[in-house]
């Protein structure tokens, strides 16, 4: 049985209708807008959209892939701990083939390494569950979407007692790397936020307010049907020919102006506020997740000692500043040359939902 | 990897579980991060857990604007047929 709550949102008329309307109201001149979101980035390109609007909207790709923010330090910790005799590392399977400085956990597992790719933390648990000798480490990597999940993970496991669960916990937290792309904005005159709908499920539209109000982006939180992708655009597009700059929710079925405030109390139940490093962003304050004292007992980096090199980056990559918007994957020398899909050298070219992966599939003209 | 999908939740079998139809197959999942949840609500799916439930009355706004949109720009008739 189909329901017009799900399939209402997959009608063509309307798609075209809106496709018209940005045409007329763009007047002839292209803005630029990011789609801060990597499943944004993918679906721009699968449906059509992102060659439809090319005239008038110039789309750059923003930071939210987690895979790829993800700094070389925090892979090779994982390495490291998988090749620990006595531990095996979960992970979900976009991180697996991530180069480090040296090696990814797909490397390590070949290697002799414990590596198992998990869809959920539940089943990490349950790994952890069933093996009592092992020391399971769940790679606690993701936006605020995922994070209350390996919350849960952490507060069930110190309910039910499984000691040997852990996490190596590089969440991060998305406003501070838009506030930073916004105050930097100049260098890709950026005119608007298309801004990620699940990190929004959690926060809320209200997290965005400084974003839109302090440093004057347009902000809309925004669907992943292409009907709800074409109305973000236009609400975005509207907001830049009136001069606007406010903070407007396109996915209202699923944000509420204050997120999910259950996510959100767990969320501050088990983590705090710490600084945090992301490939392309260095250190940001204020940008990630750790775990809470109370907690320290599931901190695998406070449980499990590692010797881990200090990292490094391979000299050619350019995913920094793919990440940052300020270059497309076409303007990497290593793009489709040297770094493809089956033998990834930068983390934007390994998850699925990567910049120069999106790029590589979908085409890799400029857009 | 922020991917959620939404699914119709069909049985709830205790506070923190419950089952969803995804193609006429029953699937378990985490319901500890929503609340009020009922069979034939829609909840966002992200790795195990429901994030979220969908808000029938919103999806249907949404939907008139688009229908709005399209009768404005003359692709969809009053009665609401593909032009």
């Amino acid at each position: 049985m189909t329901d017009r709550v799900v399939e209402g949102f997959k009608e063509g008329a309307p798609g075209r209708a809106m496709i018209q309307r940005i045409k007329e109201l763009s007047g002839g001149r292209r803005v630029t807008f990011m789609e801060v979101c990597g499943t944004h980035t993918v679906e721009f390109f699968k449906s059509g959209l992102r060659s439809a609007l090319s005239d008038y909207v110039r789309l750059v790709s923003g930071p939210g892939c987690p895979v790829c923010v993800t700094p070389n330090s925090v892979i090779d910790r994982a390495v490291a701990y998988s090749l620990r005799p006595d531990t095996l590392v979960t992970t979900f399977g976009d991180m697996i083939r991530v180069p480090g400085s040296v090696s990814s956990l797909e490397k390590a597992k070949s290697e002799g390494g414990r590596v198992r790719i998990v869809y959920s933390t539940l089943d990490a648990l349950n790994i952890a569950r069933a093996n009592p000798k092992l020391n399971v480490v769940f790679m606690g990597i993701g936006f605020e979407t995922t994070s209350p999940t390996v919350a849960a993970s952490i507060e069930m496991a110190s309910k039910q007692g499984v000691p040997n669960y852990s996490v190596l916990c590089s969440h991060k937290v998305i406003p501070p790397a838009l506030e930073a792309l916004a105050s930097g904005g100049e260098e890709i005159d950026l005119q608007g936020f298309l801004c990620p709908g699940h990190v929004s499920v959690i926060i809320g539209s209200r997290a965005y307010a400084p974003i839109a109000e302090k440093r004057g982006i347009p902000c809309v939180i925004t669907g992943f049907e292409p009907l709800d992708m074409a109305q973000g655009i236009l609400m975005l597009l509207e907001q830049a020919v009136e001069g606007r700059s406010e903070v407007e929710n396109q996915y209202s079925r699923a944000v509420r102006a204050a997120g999910n405030g259950k996510a959100l109390a767990l969320i501050d139940r088990v983590f705090e506020i710490v600084d945090s490093e992301w490939r392309g962003f260095g250190i940001m304050p204020g940008a990630g997740f750790g775990i809470k004292e109370a907690y320290a007992d599931f901190d695998a980096e406070k449980r499990w000692s590692v010797e881990v090199e200090p990292s490094k980056e391979h000299p050619g990559c350019r995913c920094a500043e793919v990440l940052r918007g300020r270059i497309l994957p076409v303007d990497c020398p290593l793009f489709k040359k040297v770094c493809t899909p089956q033998s990834p050298v930068g983390a934007c070219m390994v998850s699925s939902e990567g910049t120069c992966a999106a790029y590589y599939k979908y085409g890799s003209e400029k857009l | 990897m922020c991917l959620a999908v939404p699914v119709k939740i069909i049985e709830i079998l205790d506070i923190e579980t419950a089952i969803f139809d995804i193609d006429g197959v029953g699937n378990e999942v985490n319901i500890s991060l929503v609340e009020d949840l009922e069979p034939g609500d829609y909840v966002l799916v992200h790795a195990g857990f429901a994030i979220e439930k969908l808000d029938r009355e919103e999806a249907l706004k949404t939907l008139e604007m688009f229908e709005e949109i399209a009768r404005e720009t003359g692709m969809l008739s009053a009665d609401g047929e593909n032009l």
